[in-house]
């Protein structure tokens, strides 16, 4: 059977699998369409979580990104898991006593008021469509690769998925099938992982592969610090980004998480407020599989790649990799444009060294090396590991629906947040009062449908700018809602001046830091260190957002009138499980 | 007010929920304060101090970064839904039903 047809199958299987479920969890109230009814078991609701919350981006490029980036990539590894602690300790326990069904309507209840409620739907909106463009782009990546489809046609196929079991079964349809989704990406993930491992160190489990040794009585870190650098690269386990920014993007990208609506309305689903405390830690657990093995599987990649190029001492004339004896799977990858060579001293080997080090670029002029001539995309990481791994076509097969579940499960709960966003806390709560549950269940479902038909249409033609603002989803999150979803709980003295005040502050200070950097509005200078606050690139300024936030909101409403009694008994009540 | 048979239900329970809050409070800042010294502390600031010393194949520094510090994430979680779950016994908030 060709690889094709066994893709088609398995990414056919799992298909079926969702829409049965779909079928099997059909939304009948408003309550089963935004909160799955509150009957979701805490451990189904952390892989849930996990699917929800683990993107195309994890699945496919994380690993890529780190193998790049060394200790730099830490900051990704940290920052988004690291919110799982902030949102388990801080918000989740008490947003599930609190019992309603959205994020916005926490805020609008908490500091009784209609404006809060209205840019908290705002933020929400800005921070969800930024987010699921991309979902779906990567969706139509993953079909077009693997599948050999355009790129539309995969899109309108995951369209087509997702708008089946998210208009139909809402939160209900999408928890069960993000459930499912969960097991087939974890699955696709480590089993690649563990064959990589095996082969590089002989240790099948990646975590400690990634410590072990590399033959020779090196470790595998050693080993690749000391390719790395032959080459002029950084050393792979000490980064070149600044401590301060390293602190300041890692504590944004932490922060962000926790206020990302998506996430935290999963924790509206658990039926009690230890349920909610206790499914954050299988989230968290869960993630954690694949955050743990994806740096392992950077290394180990790099390692690979770097060894299969120079394959000699750097300097010797047959170090390098004759272009003719290239390796199957990098033929394969090069015609998919991910891998590229260009011989540019025309002496039929491959060159891959860091030209930008000028210490490092006198010397290979001196060997007679005129610039790399290797370009690598970072997807190729985890998209061709199993080939690289001689693996059998099955699990190439699962590495594509892998992929395709961990983009569709994403852009689901985004969906989700943001239909529930306009029919609950738009038409129901301000437009029009007086409709009743069954039209409100009719108008969740008609912006669900409008919203996937939208998503769709950005992910084929994605706005230029995609690329440059997944900072925006997070550092928006980190400064607009984060700091009064907490202050609401934690401060009983926070009014509603404080709350608008602070979520204003903290939106238009990060998206203007952002935007004055990565649109070009830039008469100062460009985006490098030397122009940066404090040294804060603009992923990173979302945490100085919060803190201006935090700043703004107590000192307004230190200055304005306490919140009224009932807002106060809100707090109480919401502060205590029982 | 000491507790005597004259004072008032709401008085007491009122008490009570700020004693509650009181060791809520002090379980969270413990728990973040961990959360902190793993991640920022060892994993970026003290990152080239923990290098000095190597666990297996890795530098200690760097493994928290990549690692270590996600493990106790996850640790962290569950012993802070296992210890809220004593302490809303101990105080008599807990939704056993």
């Amino acid at each position: 059977m060709s690889l094709a047809t066994l893709t088609y199958i398995v990414v056919g299987a799992t298909f079926a699998l969702y829409i049965g479920i779909a079928f099997w969890s059909k939304a009948r109230t408003t309550g089963d369409f935004y909160v799955a009814g509150k009957h979701v078991h805490p451990v189904a609701n952390g892989m849930a979580t996990a699917a929800d919350w683990m993107s195309a981006a994890s699945f496919i490029s994380m690993a890529g990104l780190i193998a790049f980036l060394g200790y730099d990539g830490s900051v990704y590894l940290m920052g988004w898991t690291g919110g799982y602690v902030l949102l388990a300790l801080l918000l989740a326990p008490y947003l599930r006593k609190f019992g309603k069904f959205t994020i916005p309507e926490f805020i609008g209840d908490r500091y009784y008021s209609q404006t809060a409620r209205v840019v908290a739907v705002a933020c929400l909106i800005i921070i969800s469509f930024t987010y699921v463009a991309g979902q779906m782009r990567g969706v139509g990546i993953v079909f077009s690769r693997f599948l050999g489809v355009d790129v539309a046609t995969g899109l309108l196929v995951g369209m087509g998925v997702v708008f089946f079991y998210a208009v139909l079964g809402g939160m209900k349809g999408i928890t069960y099938t993000q459930v499912a989704q969960y097991c087939v990406l974890i699955f696709a993930y480590t089993v690649p992982a563990v064959f990589i491992s095996l082969q590089v160190t002989g240790v099948a489990v990646p975590q400690l592969a990634f410590g072990s040794g590399a033959g020779g009585g090196e470790s595998l870190l050693a080993k690749l610090d000391r390719v790395v650098t032959d080459l002029g690269f950084a050393e792979y386990t000490s980064g070149s980004k600044s401590p301060v920014d390293v602190f300041f993007i890692t504590l944004a990208l932490m922060i962000g998480t926790a206020g990302l609506p998506h996430v935290l309305v999963r924790f509206f689903t658990v039926p009690r407020v230890r349920d909610a405390r206790t499914s954050a830690g299988y989230a968290l657990l869960f993630i954690a599989i694949l955050y743990t093995t994806a740096p392992a599987v950077g290394a180990l990649a790099r390692l690979n790649l770097t060894t299969t190029i120079q394959s000699g001492p750097v300097g010797a004339v047959d170090g390098n990799l004759a272009y003719a004896e290239r390796p199957q799977w990098f033929r394969t990858w090069e015609d998919t444009g991910l891998l590229a060579v260009e011989d540019l001293n025309g002496d039929g080997r491959i060159q891959y060294y860091n030209d930008a080090d000028a210490a490092f670029a006198e010397r290979a002029e001196s060997m007679g090396w005129q610039g790399n001539e290797l370009t690598v995309d970072q997807d190729i990481i985890v998209l061709a590991n199993p080939e690289i791994a001689g693996l059998p076509d099955w699990v190439v097969a699962l590495v594509a629906a892998g992929g395709i579940a961990a983009a569709l499960s994403t852009a689901a709960g985004l969906l989700l947040v943001i239909s529930a966003a306009v029919s609950h806390d738009i038409v129901k709560s301000w437009v029009a009062r007086g409709i009743s549950e069954r039209q409100e269940l009719t108008i969740g479902r008609i912006s669900a449908a409008v919203a996937v038909l939208l998503a769709g249409y950005l992910g084929y033609n994605p706005p230029g700018f995609v690329a440059q603002v997944v900072a925006f989803a997070f550092g928006i999150a980190a400064a607009s809602l984060f700091p009064v979803i907490l202050l609401g709980i934690f401060a009983a003295r926070m009014n509603r001046e404080g709350a608008i005040a602070g979520m204003l502050t903290g939106l238009v200070f990060t998206v203007g830091y952002i935007a004055y950097f990565k649109f070009h509005m830039q008469p100062l200078g460009g985006n490098v260190k030397e122009n940066w606050l404090f040294g804060i690139s603009p992923e990173g300024i979302g945490a100085v957002g919060a803190m201006l936030n935090f700043a703004v909101a107590i000192a307004v409403s230190a200055a304005t009138k306490p919140p009224p009694a009932e807002t106060r008994a809100l707090v109480e009540r919401i502060r205590t499980p029982r | 007010m000491r507790k005597r048979s004259n004072v008032t239900a709401p008085d007491e329970r009122a008490q009570q929920r700020r004693g509650y809050w009181r060791d809520n409070l002090r379980l969270a800042g413990c728990c973040l304060a961990v959360w902190f010294a793993v991640s920022f502390g060892c994993g970026i600031l003290l990152v080239d101090v923990l290098n000095q010393v190597r666990i297996g194949g890795f530098e200690l520094g760097f493994w928290f970064a990549q690692q270590g510090s996600i493990y106790v994430f996850v640790a962290l979680i569950f012993f802070y839904a296992w210890r809220m779950g004593k302490i809303d016994r101990k105080h008599g908030v807990d939704e056993e039903d």
